[in-house]
């Protein structure tokens, strides 16, 4: 499902950021990538969603490789990849129905698909009542359950998510971890950079360790191995 | 384009207006100063040259022709004539016809002392108008090579005179709609960069999500438009009220010159006006907006 092949990224600035990254994560796994700050978690995930280019080394998500994907072919891959981040980046001026419809609407779904595919999205994060709430009244936990339904209402193979919990409260940070894992269980594969390791240790999956642009670790049912 | 997201690229761009309501205004502001000005121009010149063009009607060569020449030979001449290109009307004046005139105009009650004699027995005449008076040149050349024509009368200073004053207007009234077409859509070029700046954060949440370079363009593009067409519209209504009331002030001030001052009336003025007006507020709107976009937006 991902693939990357001796993946490296240099910033004009100095260091490389990713330094010969190798690492293939099969379809429906559950996956997380720690690592101090400045490790390169977030440099992946950026490469991995195209907004950034590898200086060189190849990388292939779900089945496409990035390497030969045309400028107007970029929207049409962003389809296959759900993005969840720290701050949740929600529309403030908009309510929780129209924050996840504005995923629908913007790769032009009928009103009706609309329609029917957003309150569903919203039962499945639990915020079927909220529907008319505004991102202001909800709690950081609430609000990233909007972001993650807006991520999976187009239903990408795909989830990348960067840090987050980051910005939760450890009950809060549990109930998205659970929904996560719910997430994953219908299939989809799920990619999680996070530097919460009292839960990536509870939750013995799949962890990649990095550290100064290189993986250091890649164990299948581990535990964080290195403190901040 | 879906229904749904076409409502939702005018919703969003109506929202950008309102967004940035201090530049929206400025910008509705300039273009609407540049599309009132553009239509005082406007109606200048089209009244100015409806009086160019009403005084090249009058605009008119004569010819005479050679002593003894026959009646058929004046029609062959008046065919002639008739299938050039630059005339647009022919009238023959005959020589009792010639004398009448004379006699009214200039003899009055000394008529009688010529008797029954016309003076002007060879004095029949073609009168010709133009198509162009810029083209009587050219005309004149032509009736002096013609057999059987004796003199050709030309009124070459009214000819170059108002055909250059044509061209002068024209030059300037290009100059300045070009200056203010530039000035408008730097004007709206500056506000569509606004509202990309202000949503920001949304057209980089739009790109994650997969929306098309279309879908995130098309809403600062619709603005652009919108600001464009309204700018445009308000002066028309503007010009629409002050054309009526500046033709009658006119009229009363300029009693003396009412038989040169002859003006078109708002509706034959708006008939053109209107769709130029409006296509050139939306063509500044399009154009500013489309190149912001372009290059502030590379998604």
């Amino acid at each position: 499902m991902i693939i990357l092949d001796n993946v490296v990224k240099t910033y004009s600035t100095g260091s490389p950021a990713l330094d010969g990254i190798s690492m293939h994560v099969a379809k429906g796994e559950f996956v997380f990538i720690m690592g101090e700050s400045g490790s390169g978690k977030s440099t992946l995930i950026k490469l991995l969603t195209k907004e950034l280019s590898p200086t060189s080394g190849k990388i292939i998500v779900n089945n496409t490789d990035l390497s030969k994907l045309k400028h107007r072919n970029i929207p049409k891959f962003r389809r296959s990849v759900g993005c969840v981040f720290q701050d949740f980046r929600l529309l403030k001026d908009r309510n929780v129905y129209e924050n996840v419809a504005f995923a629908q609407l913007v790769i032009q779904k009928s009103a009706k698909e609309i329609r029917r595919n957003v309150p569903a999205m919203l039962s499945i994060v639990n915020l079927a009542e909220k529907y008319k709430s505004f991102p202001r009244e909800l709690s950081g936990g609430e609000q990233q359950r909007v972001a993650i339904a807006r991520a999976l209402v187009n239903e990408p193979p795909i989830l990348l998510c960067d840090e987050p919990t980051g910005n939760l409260d450890p009950r809060n940070s549990w109930e998205i971890m659970k929904l996560l894992e719910e997430i994953n269980e219908g299939g989809t594969t799920v990619v999680v950079v996070t530097h919460n390791s009292e839960i990536v240790n509870a939750m013995q999956k799949r962890v990649i360790t990095m550290k100064r642009g290189m993986i250091v670790s890649d164990e299948q049912r581990g535990g964080y191995i290195y403190e901040d | 384009m879906r229904i749904s997201t076409l409502l939702y690229t005018i919703k969003q761009g109506l929202k950008n207006i309102f967004r940035n309501k201090v530049f929206s205004l400025a910008t509705v502001a300039t273009i609407a100063a540049c599309v009132f000005l553009f239509s005082l121009f406007y109606s200048v010149i089209v009244n100015f040259q409806n009086m160019v063009m009403k005084a090249q009607a009058g605009v008119a060569v004569t010819v005479f022709f050679d002593e003894g020449i026959s009646d058929e030979r004046i029609q062959e001449i008046g065919d002639l004539i008739k299938q050039r290109v630059e005339v647009s009307n022919i009238e023959f004046i005959s020589a009792e016809e010639a004398w009448d005139s004379f006699k009214e105009e200039y003899l009055g009650e000394y008529v009688d002392t010529f008797g029954d004699d016309n003076p002007l027995e060879d004095c029949a005449s073609y009168e010709i108008y133009l198509n162009d008076v810029s083209m009587q040149d050219s005309l004149v050349k032509y009736l002096e090579t013609v057999d059987g024509i004796s003199k050709v009368n030309q009124s070459a200073m009214a000819a170059t005179m108002l055909s250059s004053m044509n061209s002068l207007i024209a030059y300037v009234s290009l100059a300045i709609i070009l200056i203010l077409f530039l000035v408008s859509v730097f004007l709206i070029s500056n506000t569509v960069a606004m509202g990309i700046t202000v949503r920001r954060e949304e057209i980089a949440i739009m790109k994650l999500i997969g929306a098309t370079d279309f879908v995130v363009r098309a809403p600062f593009v619709i603005e652009g438009l919108i600001l464009g067409l309204f700018g445009a519209a308000l002066p028309l209504i503007a010009v629409y009220f002050v054309y009526n009331r500046v033709i009658g002030y006119m009229r009363e001030r300029f009693e003396a010159l009412a038989s040169l001052l002859q003006f078109l009336t708002v509706q034959e003025v708006f008939v053109t006006l209107v769709p130029v007006a409006l296509i050139m507020g939306a063509g500044i709107g399009l154009i500013g907006s489309y190149f912001t976009v372009r290059k502030n937006l590379r998604v």
